[in-house]
């Protein structure tokens, strides 16, 4: 995981190593997604139990701050750091001062202030986390900036795809849409080449970045090759008024929509969400026993408590820590 | 991608012709015979089985009939200056098989059902294959993309907002990128509006003296270098709308020669005139772009020479008389073409000889026909018979007799030509003699 320097750094005598973050996929190499997964597994397992709380966290700070409106990656994070017994603490940028125009940065060393254990941060430009790691001294986790990276959705994804499928490597997913605006497709193809999965990009040609190390086509009887179809949703608020990426939504639905005629039986479909039912994904398919989309939520709870643990002890989830959820 | 009403094959012979089809390497006197409209024969006929019609060729030319890729057709909204029917009539008296109609009609051919019902009129009155262009933007404003994977699919042959540049390079990019998906390519009318703006007359001594609001080369060439290097960054084939400036013949070479798939047309007006025709103030030689000067018109007679620029197109666009029966500023842009292209330059770039014959017929014919991707007319067994006959040695003055379009708004009325249609054949049967 990325290690930081902090400004102050150079003036402090010579310590620990400096904090471990989750800002990108590119942060990680593959053992660290195997020790996340196995971590997460673990904690899958302890949800299983009566008495769902773990004290691991125990009296650490997790500060949640978004930028931008979230449903699926603001609970998770917030129930995540709940289970491990962790105090939490939601700044959300509308009714905070951010609204009175107070800067990411004066926003970040207020809350620093509290001495956080985790700042997760979503905000809607890219390389806001990795100012908020700059200026405070906190562990900070991206929940997703702008258009660049989404770690902890990918992380999630792989989680699923193994729990639903058995495997990782060998694998060949078609992901579909609207792949520039993406931050999660970015994360994906990253993740992907890291665990040995097969990526196809699909899209209108002028919503796939050509420079992505990754196959792309237009052509969406591309997806009957794929084992899983991961469908993206049409990002209408990140395209400048005007910018004409598609003629129309209903031109987009009619040539790259998920529909259940362009699968095959039994072919996975998955979705990161908020989804445009009848835009990117038709709702028979949205709800059909192929579609993953609600285990893809679930997932997202125990691999953000993966993540949280895992940045605050930078070790696989221990005996000891699984002892203290028994006691617990 | 073509729609005609597709009526007749007729069969019969054409005697001790000479004919000429560049691309089949044919330049020989031979019958031809045509049955059921498919050519069957090619050589001495045989005079135990010429029970059918028989039409004398000799000392007549005998060629793949021709294709012009950009007319107008006035239809939907001005079916007073021209008809899909009276367009293709005086298209098949213009020795042509087959035209590509430009979307810039009212309203503009910019649906699939706007397109669906042209489609439907051509089934029914077409004399020729006509093929129809859809808009790249919505009511070609510029503004928003046309759904062009539905247009495609109803049958549009390839997309322009010819009439007006797109103006936005920024929506020209997504345009290119999003119309790879249909395979059809784009037409471009490259006019920069902010130097062109009030122009009626080339930039040049005539306008000066004529005290016109020149339009300079600049506005197209400007355009013409803006829109290859953008086609060049996204590596996406382009077609250049009536080229005219010597400048964006030269951008076109340069393009060409590194790799890139960009085509180009070149009118009959801008080939055979220069600005100095402007001086008679005569309505009929005003059309977009204007009229240029010699050095213009020598460098387009010369790329049309060296295959830079691969076919000639009339941009045939009729207006009604009263429109054109104005003061010079106040006429309309657009001049008539379809059914003088052949004698005009043959009587003003082979018969001087400034271009071969061979030249010409190729860039009337093949040339345009491989730009778009549409059958190529050719003189071989097996073929559909898409003929032109023409009578190089006729005299005729344009005008004598009644136009077969709608409009006479030609910028050679009056003018005595050399070389005649004698009979054209399209798709398999006998549409003008």
């Amino acid at each position: 995981m990325t290690r930081i320097r902090l400004v102050q750094d150079e003036l402090r005598p010579p310590g620990p190593p400096s904090r471990r973050h989750l800002l990108s996929i590119a942060d990680l190499d593959r053992d660290d997604v195997e020790r996340l997964l196995g971590t997460a597994q673990s904690f899958a397992a302890s949800l299983e139990r009566h008495v769902k709380k773990l004290p691991t966290l125990k009296g650490h700070l997790v500060v949640n701050l978004f930028y931008e409106s979230s449903t699926r990656t603001s609970s998770s994070f917030e129930l995540a750091a709940k289970r491990l017994s962790a105090d939490t603490l939601t700044v959300r940028a509308a009714g905070s001062s951010v609204d009175k125009g107070e800067s990411l940065k004066d926003t970040a060393l207020t809350l620093g202030a509290y001495d956080p254990d985790v700042i997760v941060i979503r905000h809607p430009h890219v390389g806001a986390p990795q100012l908020v790691a700059r200026v405070t001294a906190a562990h900070v986790v991206n929940a997703g900036d702008g258009t660049h990276q989404h770690p902890t959705q990918a992380l999630l994804d792989l989680y699923t795809l193994r729990q639903e499928l058995g495997r990782l490597e060998g694998l060949h997913v078609a992901i579909v849409g609207d792949v520039l605006h993406s931050r999660v497709a970015r994360s994906l193809v990253e993740a992907f080449r890291l665990v040995g999965i097969r990526c196809t990009l699909v899209g209108p040609p002028t919503l796939l970045p050509r420079e992505l190390p990754a196959e792309t086509t237009t052509d969406i009887d591309a997806i009957r090759d794929a084992d899983v179809v991961y469908v993206l949703r049409m990002q209408s608020e990140r395209m400048q008024p005007g910018s004409c990426y598609v003629p129309s939504l209903r031109e987009y639905s009619a040539r790259w929509g998920i529909t259940p005629e362009r699968l095959r039986p039994g072919q996975k479909v998955m979705h990161p969400g908020p989804m445009n039912r009848g835009v990117e994904i038709d709702p028979r398919v949205a709800d059909s026993a192929d579609s993953l989309v609600t285990t893809e939520v679930r997932s997202g709870l125990v691999v953000r408590m993966a993540v949280l643990y895992d940045v605050l002890t930078g070790g696989p989830v221990g005996v000891r820590a699984l002892a203290a959820a028994e006691v617990a | 991608m073509l729609f005609w009403k597709n009526g007749r094959a007729d069969t019969l012979t054409i005697r001790r012709a000479h004919v000429v089809d560049p691309t089949e390497k044919i330049d020989e006197i031979l019958d031809v015979t045509i049955e059921d409209g498919v050519i069957t024969r090619l050589g001495p006929s045989d005079p135990s089985r010429l029970e059918h019609r028989v039409v004398d060729g000799t000392g007549l030319v005998l060629a793949p009939a021709f294709v012009d890729p950009h007319v107008h057709l006035r239809t939907p909204g001005r079916e007073d200056e021209e008809t899909i029917a009276s367009g293709t009539a005086a298209a098949a008296a213009g020795g042509y098989c087959a035209v590509l109609a430009m979307p810039n009609t009212d309203p503009v051919v910019d649906s699939a059902a706007t397109l669906g019902a042209l489609v439907e009129t051509a089934r029914r009155e077409a004399e020729v294959q006509v093929g129809f262009l859809a808009a790249i933007t919505r009511g070609q404003r510029g503004e928003e993309l046309t759904e062009m994977a539905e247009l495609a699919d109803a049958g549009a042959v390839a997309f322009s907002d010819d009439g007006v540049p797109v103006a936005s390079a920024g929506l020209l990019r997504r345009a290119l990128q999003y119309a790879s998906i249909t395979g059809r390519l784009l037409a471009l009318h490259c006019e920069e509006p902010t130097l062109s703006r009030g122009g009626h007359v080339h930039e040049g001594r005539v306008a000066a003296e004529l005290g016109f609001a020149g339009y300079p080369s600049l506005a197209e060439s400007v355009c013409v270098g803006r829109d290859l290097a953008i086609a060049a960054y996204e590596n996406q084939p382009v077609h250049i709308l009536h080229l005219s400036a010597k400048e964006s013949v030269e951008l076109l070479y340069r393009a060409r020669a590194a790799g890139l798939r960009a085509s180009a047309e070149v009118t009959p007006h801008h080939l055979c005139l220069t600005d100095e025709a402007v001086r008679s103030l005569d309505p009929n030689v005003k059309m977009n772009p204007p009229l240029r000067a010699e050095r213009d018109r020598a460098a387009l007679v010369e790329a049309l020479r060296d295959g830079t620029i691969e076919a000639i197109a009339t941009d045939h666009a009729p207006h009604a008389a009263h429109e054109k029966e104005v003061p010079f500023e106040d006429a309309p842009f657009g001049v008539t073409g379809l059914e003088t292209a052949f004698a005009a330059l043959y009587t003003h770039l082979v018969r001087p000889g400034l271009l071969s014959l061979a030249t010409l017929l190729e860039r009337m014919s093949a040339g345009p026909a491989r730009i778009f991707g549409i059958e190529r007319p050719r003189v071989a067994v097996g073929a559909r018979a898409n003929l032109v006959l023409l009578d190089l040695a006729r005299e005729w003055r344009v005008g004598e007799r009644p136009f077969r379009s709608r409009s006479r708004n030609s910028w050679l009325l009056g003018e005595k030509l050399r070389g005649a249609v004698a009979l054209t054949i399209a798709g398999g049967a006998v549409v003008f003699e």
